[in-house]
């Protein structure tokens, strides 16, 4: 069957000259040995290749196909490497029950696009006879989808694989849109469509960098403004070739900035930055929390959401105040755990509103790390932990690494939490880091979160555990305080703080850390945030329209180069 | 812990009236003798592989049995396997290494039993699973299926330089994977390829034809991850030419009935109903043909029982030794109910009856663990175990002291009974070329 579908098709095959991973400037490691030798100031890292995010594929498929088309699947689970998912993008292939997945779910978006309802609407033209292939219609709408899709026009090449796949498959199921259907869907599980490339010019620079070439440009800044692919608007500057000087480059950003969609952008990169995406996830015992479900975990991540937005977009205020911020959103069930009065103005049955809240001065409420969102996450499903917030205001706030506990360590003492001894976790934890081989990395967790320990393991505040009033001072760097208030501003103080959200920004764009070679870059960005009062919008720009962020290093091409072998076949 | 549902309440609930056992027709007439062959075509009923992972170990002095050989008694964790006592293995007293490298706990000794490497060694190399996959699991419409009992998508499977395959969290999910509408039953009396099949089929092998001829050059990192991809589309081209062949008959196999299940996640109650809905389609799976490899993974660490403010790896370090016991209570609960659930997985598998043997006769099941005590994060005297004879290749029903040799003596043995042409397995200290002659038949 296949031999006669193909001997039918008599389709030249010559090589094409475009296509996914396949840099035309792909380097040996020769000449980046060489390259990193004449090494100037900025020696941009290699080009990465993303696999799209779930959130980045279901935009993708919003945008062309509409809001109506459901995608019906489940997508494969995404892998957090240096701290976010949009470096782990960079790492990640397809495996099998994955792409199974992918392939599935390309199968049934495309279904819905040639269906009766979106038909007329998506595909610009109508087939000559419904009955069998149409190559001109085909090639109308498949061109104009794979532009879209892919983030690029198609070759010709691409096309017309694309059109005799549909003609292939009108002839044999006698149906145009049946076509339609399963070369809609090849390119649905192509790898130009599930991995975003960064294809560079063919010509290095002076410092033997690569600039991308315009439509990866235009990828690279529309994920990161809007964690979508470039719109038509975009899609046509790089066409003309704008993107590659600074007035076009400007005029995009600038606009792609003011769109509504530019915080949507911001969202996804606070969601990833914050790991707000395991709140989807996250459980609490319903026996010790009954107040908690997953509506409110949702909540939780929007207030969070929205608080960051309103200092950092909205106001275009300084980043470090989101952890000293008393404003903040509230529903009435979020109001619940907090133990303040949320009136809903809605009518009975209708969603729940957002309101303005703002805590009283002296309220021990303060700054992001006080919101359930940080609280309830980093604790365990039925009470809090000083040593799991301590470690991720660490990590997650202040990019910094904490070694894990060593082996065979006996936990005899802290183990007991009914020990009358030892009511309060700072009482458990004192006697636990006696043990010199703990106290290391617990002098540096535990006085940071034990100034959360007003707040139980959903954020609901309290005086005392086990009747024993809970001590809430905390120190960081030398510098000691009380309670979140005080915990926000010494965050808020810190040079890690800044430093770590420009350093999560910058890898977030990349897809990498920066590079050795791109520190000095780095360096001067950094200036520039505190001098301008640490105006994340300000920075997002800056970034997005210095040519330094388009460029990349080859990656070096193995040894021995096999096209056609893969791993199943060794 | 709370006693508002009970284990009897949920099996009831999830498992309906219907019984745990399965039924099936017992058509041994297709089959010969021994029952190991069907009588037909004298083909031999294929071997299978499986994996039971099982994190956070058990509690010191309660499961090394007093005896080795093959007169041992089970100890006080794994009598709940004595049913089964002479179609298993346990081997005590084996080691993981690090060699110099930083302990990731819970990870460090997944890696190791599982791909016989640690940190950048391990994420090179491929789980013992899928290199066994790769001998037995090609003529099949899954090549592996992965599970996970705690709602989560986690597996311990996974190819060279590449991510862990994903896990069903599901077993409804499941069940429309194996037995929906893709589904072809091999004793069905009519057979016509589908033409929908057969043109997706076409498309595919042509797209991907046309693709491979663009890539000349590219990265030593893409290159890795496209093979990855076109592996996964090949697998997918082979899963479509199956579904257009008549498949074999296969007498002692019966579509799973479709049943509820409780909503997957890391409370007990649905742990252990699902568990029974996961053994059960997996062993219908098995004996219609559809896999010979299955990966569950229990995704131990974040189980809990309701009302309890820790999950069981958060009580394995912050529970007290109950002083009188002399070990941590509410760990033992997990330790013993997920065995349990072991236990009734070989349960489901030996009543599956196939001539004068069962399925758990040809499966080879392979129990590992991150962890000798979970308590301390100890990396000696870790516990594998093995179930079924796959298919008489395994000698089974001993206990084999091994003290201090390396964990990956059990996976290179399962790999060489099972096909894959390999002599040596692992890195470094893990590194052995010992078979473990002792269960070899």
């Amino acid at each position: 069957m296949k031999r006669k579908l193909l001997g039918g098709v008599g389709l030249a095959a010559a090589a094409v000259a475009a296509g996914v991973f396949m840099s035309g400037t792909a380097i040996n490691t020769a000449t980046a040995a060489a390259v990193s030798k004449n090494a100037a100031a900025h020696v941009p890292g290699v080009a990465v290749t993303r696999r799209l995010s779930p959130s980045q594929y279901e935009a993708t498929i919003r945008d062309v196909f509409g809001p109506t088309v459901t995608l019906g699947g489940r997508f494969e689970p995404e892998v957090r490497r240096d701290g976010l998912l949009a470096i782990g993008q960079g790492y990640v292939s397809v495996t099998s029950t994955g792409m199974q997945q992918y392939e599935a779910m390309s199968r049934a978006i495309a279904a819905q696009v040639i269906d009766e309802k979106h038909r007329d609407i998506v595909i610009p033209c109508k087939p000559a006879d419904a009955k069998g292939p149409d190559d001109a219609c085909a090639g109308m709408f498949l061109g104009k989808v794979g532009r879209a899709l892919y983030g690029r026009p198609l070759t010709k090449d691409e096309l017309q694989t694309q059109v005799m796949a549909s003609n292939m498959a009108a002839k044999e199921l006698k149906d145009f849109y049946q076509g339609m259907w399963l070369s809609l869907a090849s390119m649905l599980a192509s790898p130009e469509f599930l991995f975003r490339e960064e294809k560079l010019k063919a010509k290095a620079d002076k410092n033997g960098a690569f600039d991308l070439e315009p439509y990866a440009k235009a990828s690279k800044l529309s994920f990161f403004l809007w964690n979508a692919r470039p719109d038509d608007q975009l899609l046509k500057a790089a066409e003309k070739g704008e993107l590659d000087n600074p007035r076009g480059l400007k005029k995009q950003v600038d606009r792609l900035m003011a769109s509504p969609r530019f915080e949507e952008g911001m969202r996804a990169f606070f969601v990833d930055m914050l790991g707000l995406d395991e709140l989807d996830v996250m459980t609490k015992d319903a026996v010790i929390y009954p107040k908690f479900d997953s509506r409110i975990a949702a909540d939780a991540k929007e207030q969070t959401l929205r608080t960051i937005v309103n200092v950092v977009l909205e106001q275009n205020g300084d980043y470090r105040d989101i952890f000293i911020t008393p404003k903040t959103f509230l529903t009435r069930r979020l109001g619940a755990i907090y133990g303040v009065p949320v009136v809903n103005a809605a009518a009975n049955g209708a969603p729940e509103q957002w309101q303005t809240y703002e805590f009283a001065k002296d309220d021990p409420r303060v700054g992001i790390v006080s919101h359930m969102s940080f609280l309830a996450l980093h604790s365990p499903p039925g009470r809090s932990s000083p040593t799991l917030r301590g470690k991720a205001l660490r990590e997650v706030m202040m990019c910094q690494k904490v070694p894990a506990p060593p082996a065979a360590v006996e936990f005899k003492i802290v183990q007991d939490t009914s020990n009358p001894e030892y009511k309060t976790a700072r009482a458990r934890l004192t006697v636990h880091a006696t043990n010199p081989v703990c106290a290391g990395c617990h002098k540096i967790i535990d006085p940071l979160g034990l100034a959360l320990e007003n707040f139980d393991g959903t954020g609901s505040y309290r005086l005392t555990e086990n009747g024993a009033p809970i001590d809430t001072s905390g120190a960081l760097n030398g510098v000691s305080f009380a309670g979140a208030a005080g915990l926000g501003k010494a965050i808020h103080d810190s040079p890690a703080t800044s430093d770590c959200v420009l350093n999560r920004l910058v890898s977030y764009g990349l897809g990498r850390l920066p590079d050795k070679g791109e520190s000095e870059w780095v360096k001067g960005l950094g200036k520039g945030f505190a001098e301008g009062g640490y105006r994340v919008r300000d920075l997002v720009r800056t970034i997005a329209t210095d040519p330094a962020f388009y460029k990349a290093s080859g990656q070096a091409v193995p040894a021995e180069v096999k096209p056609e072998k893969s791993q199943a076949a060794n | 812990m709370s006693a508002k549902i009970t284990r009897r309440t949920v099996l009831r609930g999830t498992m309906g009236a219907g019984a745990v056992t399965v039924g099936i027709p017992f058509l041994d007439c297709y089959l010969n003798d021994s029952g190991t062959a069907l009588a037909a075509t004298g083909a031999a009923l294929p071997v299978v592989f499986g994996t039971w992972f099982q994190d956070l170990g058990f509690n010191p002095g309660r499961w090394v049995p007093a005896k080795t050989g093959f007169d041992f008694e089970n100890n006080i964790e794994l009598k709940v396997l004595d049913p089964y006592k002479k179609k298993m293995n346990l081997v005590s007293g084996l080691q993981y290494f690090l060699d110099g490298k930083p302990l990731e706990t819970h990870q460090t000794g997944v890696e190791i039993v599982t791909t016989g490497g640690i940190g950048g060694q391990a994420e090179a190399m491929a789980s013992t699973d899928s290199l066994i996959a790769d001998v037995i699991g090609t003529h099949t419409r899954f090549r592996s299926l992965e599970v996970a009992l705690n709602g989560g998508r986690q597996s311990r499977s996974k190819r060279a330089n590449a991510p862990n395959n994903p896990s069903e969290p599901s077993p409804a999910a499941l069940y429309t994977r194996i037995f929906g509408p893709d589904f072809k039953d091999p004793n069905a009396a009519d057979f016509k390829p589908d033409p929908v099949v057969m043109t997706r089929k076409s498309v595919l092998s042509y797209v991907t034809e046309q693709r491979k001829k663009t890539l000349a050059e590219v990265g030593a990192a893409d290159r890795v991850r496209l093979d990855q991809y076109f592996t996964a589309i090949r697998e997918i081209e082979q899963q479509l030419a199956l579904e257009l062949q008549r498949p074999d008959p296969l007498p002692q196999c019966t579509v799973a009935q479709k049943r509820d299940e409780m909503k997957p996640s890391s409370l007990m109650p649905s742990v252990i109903g699902n568990s029974k809905l996961f053994s059960e389609l997996l062993a219908h799976a098995i004996a219609c043909g559809q896999t010979r490899v299955f990966n569950i993974n229990i995704g131990s660490q974040g189980l809990r029982t309701e009302g309890s403010a820790q999950t069981w790896h958060g009580l394995t370090h912050e529970e007290a030794i109950d002083e009188k016991l002399g070990y941590q209570k509410e760990v033992t609960y997990f330790i013993t109910t997920s065995t349990k659930m072991c236990a009734d997985l070989l349960g489901v598998l030996d009543n599956y009856q196939e001539g004068t043997g069962t399925l758990l006769d040809r499966c080879g099941i392979m129990w590992m663990t991150d962890h000798g005590y979970a308590r301390t994060h100890t990396m000696d005297n870790i516990p594998v175990m093995t179930f079924g004879s796959a298919g008489g290749r395994l000698k089974t029903g001993q206990h084999i002291s091994a003290v201090g040799d390396p964990a990956t003596r059990v996976g290179l043995t399962m790999q060489q009974i099972m096909g894959v042409p390999v002599s040596s397995w692992g890195l470094q200290s893990n590194q052995t070329s010992k078979t473990m002659k002792e269960i070899v038949a």
